[in-house]
């Protein structure tokens, strides 16, 4: 029998906070409160000072494998998450080749399941993600796989996209789309604006995004499919979904903390680490992302991490990849974006963990096969997924301290408030004191 | 704000001050002199070396600056990669590294993406970096050249004294820029320089041959090119950038031409005393009719000419870098 007993920390519930202790016995939630009877040779972690909480949820990991084992593999990708207090990561599927077959997904859930965190995969719409013919859509569901998405390039053409929603929502299965129609966007390296019209960069408009989002929901009242948002990063995309969720429409959106940390200036010296696609937006757009996550309406906060290689990042900004790191200080972002001191835990947990659970059907409650429940409300009984947050540490990013194989973080010299002291995945206590165990 | 580019990099003309850029059409015009005498050299960089490095074909801009190093006294290593490094196998990164190993001062640097040059230069801190044409974004030495040709042409007519006139001849002048301003590098060189210098610019283009945020440029966009054509003291004409793609921003080249090109008809509203330029290469035809290039008003050989002059200013306030005396 293994015990680990998380003390005195603000326990983070779905309604309340309170503070008290946490005893995991044998993988589950076995006390919470004020726990006296603890088994001898428990693990002790210190939590006060901290949130405790589930476990962050990650709708939006670039794990590379198969591939690009040189950018991270799924156990680079899943040390990488641990730290950052992630214990689930969904693995997106622009891999080579994508995942668009059973035996690619069965691979990718075999590999994440001798790593510490729940790896679940996203499958792709369309096979090889071309966006011409739909993948084995149901296939792929009997592996347990719930989200669907040809992220890195939405599906183009909007016959293709109704069929495929049609042919999903009997599944059960929720179609995840990265908004940018291609004829607007194709060929533009950061946002269409003043910053690109002086350094003579093509832009990437956010009309691209505004009117792939705007059929898309049209699309979704057409056939009753649903929609998840990805990486949404206009005002007026996270209006238009709003609106349409307020309406009853299955739609929800998750915002990626480069968007609401940092804005197209930028990429005013062409360095390309700065480079990702939809692009960092004006100063308005970041000031909207934010105040939509301090009023409660954002899903999810999901990191889109993408690690490149080094040598791609040294190319020319209109030739180098697009994306950036994420899955280390995604929670520091938040929590800063949340207001930092003044933020809210259960806004903060209901972004990083229950409000993504909830889309990638990973919760307790949700039909699950192979993984372990997340996002849950800190009861007895829930499998232990928990993090260990400390709200008050400073401390600089620096990329390299990376746990990622790549390095391409945005954020290199930045002052971060909070970190992650202590990560429960699966049961085990596998970062501790803000280190791997 | 850069106040002088001596030690530095020219890297784009956005943010050079008004002294950075009369110091450089000073010393263009002592160079000049030098280009008259029949022995056309002068031992200012004697020992240094310039790598010249065009990842894009180029013709004028080449010559001309090698040339330029060339009558400074400087050993010139010429690189031309036509191809694009990632068709190359090798990054930007690994070439500039290859040729900085073999010891040079500074590096002139054309390439087909924005913001290559600023890269490089943060790869190679010690060298200095001279961007010749980077993408859409800037040609620092043609706008340099630009406005030493206007300074130049409007003090020999007022029999002064380029030099002494500083920045003068600039203020309140009146310039029209027409044509393919979005995908230009040196409408965007230009306008820094012409702007900074005291100028007042319009331009004239069709729309979706400006930038989608021209309302922030510090220009004004004219209503009737006809009208405009009245008002100005010159008119920089540019190429229609047919190799990136801009034939799809207008129906036709006849119908550019039509509405923007600086045709026979059009040149007669122009005031007598009028400038008419072009960087190179005209498309003859195109946005100026062959007759009108070659009318006494149109500088553009003496452009051409003056790039040699501009290109040893800048070599020499970069690379050398002191204040000694320039020509002996």
């Amino acid at each position: 029998m293994s015990s680990i007993i998380l003390r005195g920390g603000l326990v983070v519930g779905e309604l309340s906070a309170e503070v008290g202790d946490v005893l995991i016995v044998d993988g589950r939630i076995a006390a919470v409160g004020v726990v006296a009877d603890v088994p001898v040779k428990s693990v002790e972690v210190d939590a006060s000072g901290c949130w405790v909480g589930p476990g962050f949820v990650d709708l939006h990991t670039h794990l590379r494998e198969p591939g690009r084992e040189e950018a991270e593999t799924i156990e680079s990708g899943a040390a990488a998450g641990a730290l950052g207090g992630f214990t689930a990561l969904v693995a997106m599927p622009n891999t080579e080749p994508a995942l668009d077959s059973v035996a690619l997904v069965s691979y990718v859930l075999d590999r994440g399941a001798r790593t510490p965190l729940d790896i679940a995969v996203a499958g792709a719409i369309t096979r090889g993600r071309r966006g011409e013919m739909l993948a084995p859509l149901a296939e792929m569901a009997e592996l347990g796989v719930r989200l669907f998405t040809d992220d890195g390039m939405g599906v183009q053409d909007p016959s293709l996209m109704r069929r495929a929603l049609t042919y999903a929502k009997p599944l059960g299965v929720r179609l995840a789309q990265h908004c940018e129609d291609e004829l607007l966007a194709g060929g533009g390296s950061m946002n269409e604006g003043a910053v690109s019209s002086r350094l003579g960069l093509v832009g990437r408009p956010a009309l691209a995004e505004e009117l792939m989002v705007l059929r898309d929901i049209e699309l979704v009242r057409l056939t009753g499919g649903a929609v998840h948002f990805l990486h949404l990063s206009t005002k007026r995309s996270l209006e238009m979904v709003v609106s349409a969720r307020n309406e009853g429409l299955p739609v929800t959106f998750e915002v990626a903390p480069h968007h609401f940390t940092l804005d197209e200036t930028a990429c005013g010296q062409f360095d390309p680490l700065f480079k990702v696609h939809p692009p960092l937006r004006p100063r308005r757009d970041v000031n909207a992302l934010r105040e939509a996550m301090r009023s409660g309406q954002v899903d999810a906060v999901a990191t889109d991490h993408a690690p490149h290689a080094p040598e791609l990042k040294d190319l020319p900004f209109d030739e180098a990849p697009a994306g950036m790191l994420g899955l280390e200080h995604a929670a520091s972002l938040t929590f800063e974006a949340l207001g930092s001191e003044d933020a809210s835990p259960l806004r903060f947990f209901a972004l990083l963990s229950r409000g993504p659970a909830r889309i990638a059907q990973l919760r307790n409650s949700d039909l699950r096969i192979r993984h372990s429940g997340h996002g849950g409300a800190l009861a007895a009984g829930e499998d232990a997924n928990l993090v260990v947050f400390d709200t008050e540490t400073r401390w600089t990013a620096r990329s390299g301290e990376l746990h990622s194989r790549a390095t391409n973080s945005p954020y290199d010299g930045r002052e971060l408030v909070g970190k992650v002291r202590a990560t429960i995945a699966k049961g085990r206590l596998v970062v501790n004191e803000g280190v791997l165990v | 704000m850069i106040q002088t580019i001596r030690g530095q990099n020219l890297l784009s003309l956005d943010n050079v001050s008004r002294e950075a850029i009369v110091e450089v059409l000073d010393t263009a015009e002592s160079f000049v002199e030098v280009n008259r005498r029949s022995i056309k050299k002068v031992p200012a960089l004697k020992g240094r070396v310039v790598a010249s490095l065009f990842f894009e074909e180029s013709t004028r801009t080449r010559l001309s600056f090698e040339t330029a190093a060339k009558r400074l006294s400087a050993d010139v290593l010429s690189l031309a990669v036509a191809s694009s490094s990632v068709k190359k196998g090798e990054s930007l990164r690994d070439t500039i590294a290859t040729i900085d190993a073999l010891g040079i001062d500074a590096v002139v640097m054309r390439h087909q993406s924005s913001g290559a040059a600023l890269q490089v230069s943060r790869y190679v801190p010690h060298v200095h970096v001279i961007n010749a044409g980077d993408g859409l974004h800037q040609h620092p030495t043609q706008g340099l050249l630009d406005a030493f040709t206007i300074r130049q042409v409007l003090a020999e007519r007022m029999g002064a004294s380029g030099v002494e006139s500083g920045s003068e001849l600039f203020h309140g002048l009146r310039i029209l820029i027409v044509g393919d301003i979005r995908h230009s590098r040196v409408a965007r060189s230009d306008i820094a320089a012409y702007v900074t210098l005291g100028a007042q610019v319009r331009v004239a283009a069709p729309g979706t041959l400006l930038p989608a945020d021209i309302e922030n440029w510090p220009v004004t966009v004219v209503d009737s090119f006809d009208e405009a054509l009245e008002w100005a003291d010159v008119v920089g004409l540019l190429r229609l950038q047919r190799e990136r793609g801009s034939g799809s921003f207008v129906p036709s080249l006849g119908e550019f031409t039509q509405t923007f090109g600086l045709t026979v008809e059009r040149a007669k509203k122009l005031r007598p005393s009028a400038i008419i330029m072009h960087p190179g290469p005209m498309n003859r035809g195109v946005e100026i009719d062959s007759r009108v290039a070659d009318l006494p008003e149109a500088v553009i050989e003496r452009q051409v000419a003056n790039g040699v002059p501009i290109r040893m200013a800048v070599l020499y306030l970069t690379v050398a870098g002191s204040k000694e005396e320039v020509v002996s």
